[in-house]
């Protein structure tokens, strides 16, 4: 029943890539040109990947739905960039990120890519260097290492508070140089609704162009997905307002597996709700919990105190607060991963000891830090985000503690690729956050920009070719045959359904219903029950989308509501999808926490006799159940072991 | 000219700015020897020196060039930036700005204005081209001064021109050593002070002669 | 909170514009200035209109998308936000607000709000990189660079092309945005190879585009959200100024093949 191959090359595991590499086969440059390229998505991953793509000599198109390319999500990214540099002689090796990638990923990721990915960080950190992103420096002039998210070892590289943006910017550029040479043409403001197969194999998409409404035919030999995560199933998160899943859906509607959609990363440390009207969350840097100490007081009435204004946090005595991250894991602390520091929040705030005027937030507190390292020290580490936070919440961390609570931020599952990155549709790759492969269940700081390069600039260049290496006789594919009639109809049938459907609500109370059934029972903790009634919620939901929606202006015009729309009916469907995963998966793992399956602690159990594999489901239509498909996960190098971080 | 570069352009016109502001420390050291109380003497004598050496004769050929290259540029790239914005604001700037660096080519054109009234007054009646008044002769420019500066209505006039070109001048002299790129983190503070006061020093300066003989003489 | 809104509503690039009067209620001190949008256009569709198309993302005030020229200032009365990172606490109870798009014949627009700001893409592609290809670069420690100029090199790198200081320069100029990209890649060792080639093509496809005259009234560094200075442009100009004066005659070199 398996149709799933990883395609793993044979031989140790440290071997594997140089063995690709050698036996990949090339394309002629003369027979490059004659070959085309769609890439979807203009982060790290779609634009070092149509960058490398074009610099090479292949046809590239690339489309993102911003402006332009340098807009894309990936710039919002703080913290930094690992790479086994070693450059602090503190130890690190390839083998050492390798591990601590399996292990953070609570052993749900595929040992001969993130090994891959190991390897080739250090390449990554050379050619940005080159391209001129300015990271940070030591006064000798060399860079500088910072340890981050808990790491053992200095290998996170960053530039200030903004290494997403400068990373960006740097493949930006090398983009921008192809657009001039012509190697890549760019289509902004696009969004790609459909994929279109030819004979099984992909071989273009379906654009709607966003300013004049019209529907366009792309062909190409092969197309490239790298369209990024889907976290704004929970409508809050702290993704851009435009991230979607729908390049991603379409494809696995056209026959791409999409694997472990359950996998989200809930990020610890973001600025708390407001209030009704939110549209967005916002990230605070992890490294804040470097200085920060977490906290809830330890007795209801100081919570209902604070609640009412009568006190301050600062009023609260030593021994009254909760310092829990510190009373639970004393080995890490308030260091702890990600997931492990979410749940934890989220423990405290469902037992009723949040605080702030929602009860659904945590203190961050820096006055011991302030204390301990002066307040220029901390300044110096943390101003602008201090000041970030200040122009949000207008409190002064300086003054009194920061409010945070967990927040979506990155989802690890998505579209199940093989070792070379193609999906299970041949010459449909999917490439960063919207692949599932490198972060199993659970994605360690500072590797989501590393994997993004890694893929786009040093692994897709060299697969891709031994695919087209057999494309180099297939002539360049007409538009008007009636595979693409066929998918340029049906995305133009969909839009009208939608555009008449007659309804009454915006798709925004659409997307929060959504959000708000996904947060409650599929969020940070899970059960069985729970999952169940999320279904029958959204099936119900995806009823009441069907002809409840009210999207004004036309088709054949700039129509904000309608993009939103076609995004919104492809969260849900997803949303039904996440569900169905999170109730097969009976164990709990990294980011996915079922509350039957823990330890007398409270901590995830895992289950590796039954569900050491990849969980990647299948489209059977519109109403049928998707099928699941499973890649069992062999670790070879790495022994499996409980996390543990007391 | 047209298909020089914007930064160009912008450079030619701060290197002329920049001659034509020497020039007017120069300018404005003969203008004071009008006070000096000997008859016009001392006037007079450097009136005559640079009426008629022939280095300065030079000088006058690149101070007029320098002037129509400034203005040149400066109408040219005024109605550039004009077309850079075809439809206006509804809404009217509220930058934190200095007033008056928005509105540089406006206090020229006054500049310019008070320029061609200067020119007939003086310089036109010195080459011939004007008439002078009954009982004053053409390169008699001290009583040519003393007899313009007793009207008070055109002593105010030449006032007002004066605290415009100071205006001018306090956003030009720095604007010009940034556009020259020359910017440099130490020292633009000092040079936007120097700018500054030498702006008051050229504006106090042309308005004190009018002021004095209205007032003692 | 209560407000009047004045907004430019265009229907598209060659439809006539004019501003609307719109009231708003309710609205929390703490929502963001599009969250308050967010409310009007919830408003407008439930009650049958036609929702205020205007340009958003990230809204945590990095992906440089957001565009609003709010009470005559771009991204509004905060200094050094975004509009996304600017909180209906900063405006009065009660006032009315204007809000027009960025304004400039580079920037034409598009719908109500939205302009399109590909020139600036266009002037990134004339020479805003470093000539490097992926693969075949040296070790990243070959290359010191002194701490001074890596930070100065950050501190322009910083901007996020959102294009408030063409919209606030009285002349619609774009000189900081190139300033500070032509500075960014100036200052360091990687892209000195390059420089002079780089800012005399920028600078050519700046004025090609039709973006006014720097007359340096600074009004691109007040209203900078990310804080880029007039530096930038004054490093440009000198970097201008030295490729114009000093560099060689070209010639055209045929790699022998």
């Amino acid at each position: 029943m398996t149709r799933l191959n990883a395609r793993i090359p044979e031989g140790p595991v440290a071997e594997k890539w140089t063995a690709y590499k050698s036996g990949s086969k090339l394309v002629n440059p003369n027979n490059k040109r004659k070959l085309d390229i769609i890439v979807i998505g203009t982060g790290l991953a779609g634009a070092s990947a149509a960058s490398s793509l074009g610099q090479l000599g292949y046809n590239v198109k690339v489309f993102c739905y911003q402006d332009t390319p340098r807009r894309a999500h990936s710039i919002a990214a703080q913290g930094g960039i690992n790479a086994a540099k070693n450059y602090p002689n503190d130890g690190d090796s390839a083998y050492r990120l390798f591990y601590d990638t399996i292990k953070g990923g609570d052993y749900r990721a595929r040992e001969a890519n993130v090994y891959r990915l190991a390897e080739v960080s250090n390449q990554i950190i050379d050619l940005c260097v080159a391209q001129g992103v300015p990271f940070a420096r030591e006064y000798g002039g060399l860079l500088t290492n910072r340890s981050f998210g808990g790491a053992q070892v200095s290998r996170t590289f960053y530039a200030r508070g903004q290494t997403g943006q400068q990373l960006l910017l740097g493949a930006y550029s090398a983009l921008s140089r192809q657009i001039a040479a012509g190697s890549v043409t760019l289509c902004n403001r696009r969004d790609v609704l459909d994929m279109v197969l030819v004979d099984g194999k992909a071989r273009g998409v379906i654009a709607r162009n966003l300013v004049t409404g019209e529907i366009e035919r792309h062909a190409a030999h092969a197309v490239v997905i790298a369209s990024g995560g889907y976290g704004n199933v929970f409508f809050l998160s702290t993704n851009a307002m435009g991230s979607n899943v729908t390049p991603a859906w379409s494809a696995y509607r056209k026959g791409a597996m999409f694997a472990n959609p359950s996998f989200t990363q809930i990020h610890p440390t973001c600025i708390p709700v407001h209030g009704d009207a939110q549209s967005k969350l916002t990230l605070m840097s992890e490294s804040l919990r470097n200085d920060g100490r977490i906290w809830v007081p330890a007795k209801m009435k100081d919570v209902e105190k604070l609640r009412n204004k009568e006190i301050k946090p600062s009023d609260i005595a030593e021994a009254d607060r909760d310092y829990y991250l510190e009373r639970r894991y004393p080995a890490f602390g308030n260091l702890v991963p990600r997931d492990v520091a979410s749940r934890a929040a989220k423990e405290r705030c469902d037992a009723g000891f949040g605080v702030g005027s929602t009860g659904v937030a945590v203190f961050l507190d820096f006055a011991d830090a302030i204390k301990r390292k002066g307040h220029d020290a901390i300044d110096s580490l943390y101003g602008n985000l201090f000041q970030m936070y200040e122009q949000i919440v207008a409190e002064s961390p300086y003054e009194t503690p920061m409010m945070i609570y967990p927040a979506v931020h990155y989802t690890m599952g998505g579209l199940w690729v093989d070792y070379e990155l193609m999906t299970t549709v041949p010459g449909l790759y999917a490439i960063g956050e919207c692949n599932f492969s490198d972060h199993g269940a659970n994605r360690l700081g500072a590797s989501a920009l590393m994997q993004g390069l890694a893929d786009g600039y040093f692994v897709l260049p060299y697969t891709i070719g031994n695919y087209l290496s057999a494309e180099i006789h297939t002539p360049r594919f007409d538009t008007s045959s009636s595979e693409f009639k066929l998918a340029a109809e049906g995305v133009t049938d969909r839009l009208k359904q939608i555009k008449n459907c007659g309804g009454k609500e915006s798709v925004d109370s659409f997307h929060r219903r959504l959000g708000k059934i996904m947060w409650e029972y599929c969020g940070m903790a899970r059960n069985d029950a729970g999952l169940t009634e999320a279904l029958y919620q959204l099936t119900e939901l995806r009823q009441e989308y069907s002809r409840g929606v009210r999207i004004p202006g036309g088709l054949d015009e700039y129509n904000p509501e309608l993009e939103k729309a076609c995004r919104v009916g492809d969260f849900i469907e997803l949303g039904q999808l996440m569900v169905r995963d999170a109730q097969q998966r009976r164990e709990s793992c990294g980011g996915h926490f079922r509350e039957e399956y823990q330890t007398s602690e409270g901590e995830a159990l895992r289950n590796d006799e039954e569900f050491a594999f990849v969980g990647a489901w299948e489209y059977k239509g519109r109403d049928a159940a998707a099928a699941l498909h499973r890649e069992e996960l062999q670790f070879k190098e790495i022994k499996l072991s409980q996390r543990s971080y007391k | 000219m047209l298909l020089y570069s914007s930064i160009t352009k912008k450079v030619l016109m701060a290197l002329a700015g920049l001659f034509l502001v020497t020039f007017l420390c120069v300018h404005l050291g003969i203008n004071l020897m009008l006070l000096r109380d000997d008859g016009g003497r001392t006037f007079s004598a450097a009136a005559t020196f640079m009426g008629t050496n022939p280095l300065i004769k030079v000088f006058e050929i690149v101070l007029f060039a320098g002037f129509l290259l400034h203005i040149l540029f400066g109408v040219l790239v005024s109605f550039q930036n004009r077309a850079a914005r075809p439809s206006p604001y509804v809404c009217s700037n509220n930058s934190d700005t200095s007033f008056f660096s928005k509105y540089m080519f406006h206090t020229g054109i006054i500049v310019f204005l008070f320029l061609v009234l200067h020119f007939i007054d003086f310089y036109f009646i010195k080459i011939g081209l004007v008439a002078p008044p009954p009982g004053i002769e053409s390169h008699d420019f001290y009583h040519r001064t003393l007899l313009l500066f007793s009207t008070p209505w055109y002593s105010l006039l030449y006032i007002v021109c004066f605290i415009f070109l100071g205006i001018h001048l306090n956003h030009a002299i720095q604007s010009a050593i940034q556009t020259l790129g020359w910017n440099h983190s130490k020292y633009m503070g000092a040079v936007k002070f120097i700018g500054s006061a030498y702006s008051v020093f050229i504006a106090a300066g042309f308005s004190l002669v009018p002021l004095c003989i209205l007032f003692f003489k | 909170m209560n407000f009047t809104l004045k907004i430019w509503r265009q229907k598209n690039a060659t439809a006539k514009g004019e501003m609307v009067s719109y009231n708003v209620k309710g609205i929390s001190s703490d929502s963001s200035f599009f969250e308050m949008l967010d409310t009007l256009n919830q408003q407008l569709i439930e009650s049958g209109g036609d929702p205020v198309a205007f340009d958003h993302d990230c809204r945590e005030g990095i992906c440089g998308t957001c565009s609003l020229y709010i009470n005559g200032r771009p991204h509004g009365p905060v200094k050094g936000v975004t509009t996304c990172q600017l909180h209906m606490r900063a405006f009065k109870d009660g006032v009315t607000i204007n809000v027009e798009p960025w304004r400039a014949k580079a920037f034409p627009v598009i719908r109500d709000l939205i302009v399109d700001r590909s020139a600036f893409d266009k002037i990134i592609q004339a020479g805003g990189f470093v000539s490097v290809n992926t693969g075949g670069v040296p070790d990243a420690n070959t290359i010191p660079v002194p701490k001074e100029k890596s930070d100065a090199a950050f501190d322009a790198a910083t901007c996020i092309g959102c294009g408030a200081c063409v919209a606030a320069c009285s002349n619609a100029a774009a000189m900081l945005f190139i300033g500070a990209k032509v500075s960014h890649l100036a200052l360091l060792p990687q892209g000195r190879v390059e420089a002079a080639k780089r800012v005399e093509k920028m600078v050519a496809c700046m004025d090609e585009l039709g973006f006014g005259n720097c007359s340096n009234t600074y009004a691109c560094e007040a209203e900078c959200p990310k804080g880029i200075t007039v530096v930038n442009i004054a490093r440009m100009n000198r970097e201008f100024l030295s490729a114009k004066l000093f560099a060689e005659k070209e010639k055209i070199v045929q790699d022998s093949l």
